[in-house]
């Protein structure tokens, strides 16, 4: 590398730049349009406008072009061409993201891949079923409920949310607390690398010799490629489920009553808490019942064989009750235990009700500092004069407060916006993580330095380099500043004969 | 202390890893001090091969080099047991075995139960060694939630966090584990854990022909039990020993005990697990082989193994463990491999008698993902110098 440039050379730079980039655009378009046909090629700007942003709909971006990708080749062939041109392409499903993760950019192409719908069959005596990146989640365990089979990671957007994005951000869900994430649901993955090729990594068997590069590559946010291909593993839908809404007069309650459960050597499927102001949010939009005068509420699930969610059902009552529960409500039939997930799983949305502009945080504190980290919350609120609903996955400590606030009112915007912040710095400090599953995306790369040291973020980019040495693969994405990867390190070798002859994993 | 007073002593025959003899060994008692060793031996050019209580060091190919034996053993700090959390921060050379019992005082374990004596955490992660009750915990991959490293240079580098549920970058943790320390050495590993099932109830059920085990083992995974463990103990082309295996509490374990007899037609209960469960079958003078395949595809691959190797597999899982007599094995490999390509499947040596070790090819095909593994590796380790040799294609 030369010496850092001057100025003057910066603003040089700078307009070369821009030249290049209506230069790349012009020859870019029309290599799209001949590989992957005119109609699947976006670039009229009120088309383009659609797709300025996902779920976290305040960073907005016009991309350059967007592709709707009907098939593999046509990644590939998008893929490649933004290869040859030097040009960063961006992934996206069905845009439900809250990180940021798929905001476009400018001069890139915006991939779509919510076209590519291909699902199953399922393999039900070996528990798999492969799909294809734009497959809806919910629609997975639809498919699998004829053999009783179900995809365990269920995020609140499961309606809409793709299957390419869960693997992107490694989606997780009420229910990760006993069967975790995408990453423990994911066995093998087809790959577009950023240079065009295609890899096969993982599979439908349990391990593979080499490297367990797609333990890496779910939830890298499409930094490292795009799936093409997923196979998931399945869940045995289990024998019996139990749902339980407690009402509790304080918060400190509620957390002392999932600190009992844990500490009774008790796995519950899901334990969600809601605070007062989102419980009034969930009544207003919903109307879902919850204990009236509850300060805290928790929704809790369990699953599994029926005479052992029976006699723990009744433990986890005993809990309750022991730290002050001052109302239990069993669900006694599958409609009441989905009007108890629809208040919780309505939470952010129904948030508008109450507050004209919000913002969803996403953090990860240990589950036993829930109390104090509560209180740090009011506290950094009302400093502020701002309102916090909390929402969380309790069983494992991922909270995700929503900052009430006004956009119509000067500076509140930025009030919220800093409280959110503070709110993240407040889960590093407490030993957790700035996100549990929204994924870093670009909303929170600055804060990865808050977590993590500059020698941690550079080697998590040495397997970025790996993939994609060009970096043109969702760039300006999860890390605080981009690395340079430089020429490929080592010796040159040929191809080792191993490689050669080595089998494609089958799917 | 810095290295220039960090005793190295010469390696023996006592160290040999797969009959690599190392030219010096040491063993740091701290993370800086594996920092020291490994940009003192960057310095110098050194080869470096980690290895904890060195119960897996055939696991992996021959190193090519092995100047420094990297002995881990010193790093024996249990750092923090949150009970409330349900998490536990160790370093890497603290045996497997003394950790549990560590945790087994709040009722809580680390769901990994690989049978080797003396293994370390380090290399239970570095080897992705693990045992039956992968059936229901997964293997280190899925409770590994964070991990320190440091790299060929020196670096040290953590990645994951001490809370479960962390999508903060990319979990590197996956990428270590299994590496066999040919990307850097774990130093420090952090994991989620379970509470300890207060009561067990094993249903045993004898099978003159071993390949029933396989319908067996679909009807259970496919019925609303919850088996931690579903082993066959078999020998090739004969009888088998089906082990079903519950623990939860004692009125689910006896109630799921006597499902199981009815469902699988026959077996007896015991709240006992045969001796040889868990343990890796066959004795020293044998090919041992880790076979991976789609789980229905267990009749076949009992099929396609020589007659007379001894098999334990998770049998709703899709893994074996069969040992082999070693001069059959040299013949019967590549044949077996190509049986198990079209189940996704695989073949990996983890133990072979020095006779026939040059003779067989350790990891077999890895797929066409092998030219992105070699990147992954020169962006880790440009020069080379980590366990060289030992991974798939000479990594």
């Amino acid at each position: 590398m030369s010496a850092a440039p001057q100025v003057d050379d910066v603003a040089v730079l700078a307009t070369a730049r821009v030249r290049t980039a209506q230069l790349v655009t012009a020859l870019l378009i029309p290599a799209l349009q001949k590989a992957i046909g005119p109609e699947r090629v976006l670039t009229d700007r009120a088309q383009l406008r659609t797709y300025e942003c996902d779920g976290l709909s305040h960073f907005r971006v016009v991309p350059a072009v967007v592709v709707l990708a009907e098939s593999r080749q046509h990644v590939v062939d998008a893929v490649r061409i933004c290869a040859d041109a030097g040009v960063p392409f961006v992934a996206r499903g069905s845009g439900t993201g809250l990180s940021g993760g798929a905001l476009p950019h400018a001069e890139g192409v915006l991939i779509v891949l919510s076209r590519l719908r291909g699902l199953g069959p399922v393999d039900a005596d070996n528990a798999r079923v492969v799909v294809e990146p734009g497959v809806i989640n919910l629609w997975v365990t639809r498919d699998a409920a004829p053999y009783d089979l179900a995809y365990a990671p269920d995020p609140s957007s499961q309606l809409v949310c793709s299957i390419g994005g869960n693997v992107a951000e490694n989606a997780g869900g009420a229910h990760c607390l006993k069967y975790g994430f995408t990453v423990n649901h994911v066995l093998g993955a087809e790959v577009v690398l950023p240079d065009g090729s295609v890899v096969h990594l993982g599979g439908p068997a349990p391990e593979h010799p080499g490297y367990d590069l797609l333990g890496a590559f779910v939830g890298s946010e499409g930094t490292l490629g795009i799936a093409t291909k997923v196979t998931l593993r399945l869940i045995r839908v289990p024998e019996s489920v139990q749902t339980m809404l407690v009402g509790f007069a304080s918060v400190e309650d509620a957390a002392g009553t999932v600190s009992d459960i844990i500490a009774a050597g008790i796995l519950p499927a899901a334990i969600e808490m809601m605070d007062a102001l989102a419980i009034e949010a969930a009544e207003a939009a919903v109307r879902c019942g919850y204990p009236a005068g509850a300060v805290a509420v928790l929704v809790i699930e369990l699953d599994g064989p029926e005479v052992e969610v029976e006699a723990q059902f009744l433990q986890v009552e005993q809990i309750a009750l022991r730290r002050g529960a001052f109302e239990t409500r069993i669900a006694a039939d599958a409609a009441e235990r989905a009007l108890m997930w629809k208040g919780r799983k309505s939470a952010f949305a129904a948030v508008g009700r109450i507050s004209p502009d919000y913002y969803v945080q996403d953090g990860v504190i240990p589950r036993t500092k829930l109390p104090e980290v509560l209180s740090e919350i009011t506290r950094l609120a009302g400093a502020v004069g701002l309102r916090v609903a909390n929402v969380f996955h309790a069983g494992d400590g991922n909270l995700h407060p929503l900052v009430l606030f006004d956009d119509a009112v000067p500076g509140q915007a930025d009030d919220a916006s800093a409280l959110a912040g503070a709110i993240l710095d407040l889960c590093i400090t407490s030993g957790g993580s700035i996100t549990g599953e929204h994924g870093v995306g670009h909303e929170k790369r600055d804060k990865m330095a808050a977590q993590f040291t500059a020698e941690d973020l550079d080697t998590m980019q040495l397997v970025r380099c790996a993939f994609d040495p060009a970096g043109i693969a969702n760039p300006g994405k999860v890390f605080p500043t981009p690395r340079l990867c430089g020429e490929r390190p080592g010796p040159r070798r040929g191809e080792h004969p191993l490689s050669q002859a080595g089998l494609a994993e089958v799917f | 202390m810095s290295t220039a007073t960090l005793h190295r002593r010469p390696g023996g025959p006592a160290d040999a890893v797969s009959g690599m003899i190392p030219g010096q060994v040491v063993r740091p008692s701290s993370i800086a001090e594996v920092a020291d060793v490994l940009r003192a031996a960057a310095a110098d050019g050194l080869t470096v091969v980690p290895v904890g209580g060195g119960t897996k060091t055939t696991w992996a190919a021959p190193p090519t080099s092995c100047d420094l034996l990297l002995d881990t053993t010193g790093l024996d700090r249990v750092v923090e047991h949150v009970a409330g959390d349900l998490v536990v921060v160790a370093q890497a050379g603290v045996p497997l075995a003394d950790l549990q019992a560590h945790l087994a005082g709040a009722g809580q374990w680390l769901g990994l139960d690989p049978p080797e004596r003396g293994a370390t955490l380090g290399g239970v992660v570095s080897a992705n060694a693990c045992g039956p009750r992968r059936l229901r915990y997964g293997t280190a991959r899925d409770l590994l939630i964070g991990t320190t490293v440091v790299l060929a240079d020196g670096t040290v580098a953590s990645s994951g966090g001490k809370v479960v549920k962390n999508v903060a970058g990319y979990d590197l943790g996956k990428l270590y584990t299994g590496a066999h320390g040919s990307l850097g050495v774990v130093v420090s590993s952090t994991w989620r854990l379970h509470p300890v099932p207060p009561a067990r109830r094993v249903v045993v059920l004898d099978l003159p022909d071993a390949a029933a085990a396989g319908p067996l083992a679909v009807r259970l995974c496919r019925s609303t039990l919850t088996p931690s463990a579903v082993e066959l103990f078999a020998i090739a082309g004969g009888a088998g020993q089906l082990v079903v295996v519950f623990e939860s509490i004692e009125a689910s374990v006896a109630a799921q005990a006597t499902s199981t007899v009815t469902l699988l037609g026959g077996g007896t209960q015991s709240s006992d697990l045969p001796p040889a469960f868990g343990q890796r079958p066959g004795s020293a003078g044998d090919v041992l082989l880790r076979l991976a395949y789609v789980p229905t595809a267990l009749p076949d691959v009992l099929a396609s193994l020589p007659a007379g190797a001894a098999v334990a597999a998770s049998a709703a899982t899709g893994v074996a463990y069969a040992a082999v007599a070693a001069e059959v094995a040299v013949a019967a490999l590549p044949g077996l491999r190509s049986t198990l390509a079209p189940y996704d499947g695989s073949a990996v040596v983890l133990r072979a008698p020095d006779a026939v070790r040059d003779r067989l090819d350790h990891w077999g095909p890895v797929g066409d993902a092998l030219e992105l593994m070699g990147r992954v590796k020169d962006r880790f380790d440009p020069d080379r110098r980590m366990s060289p040799g030992r991974f798939v294609g000479g990594l």
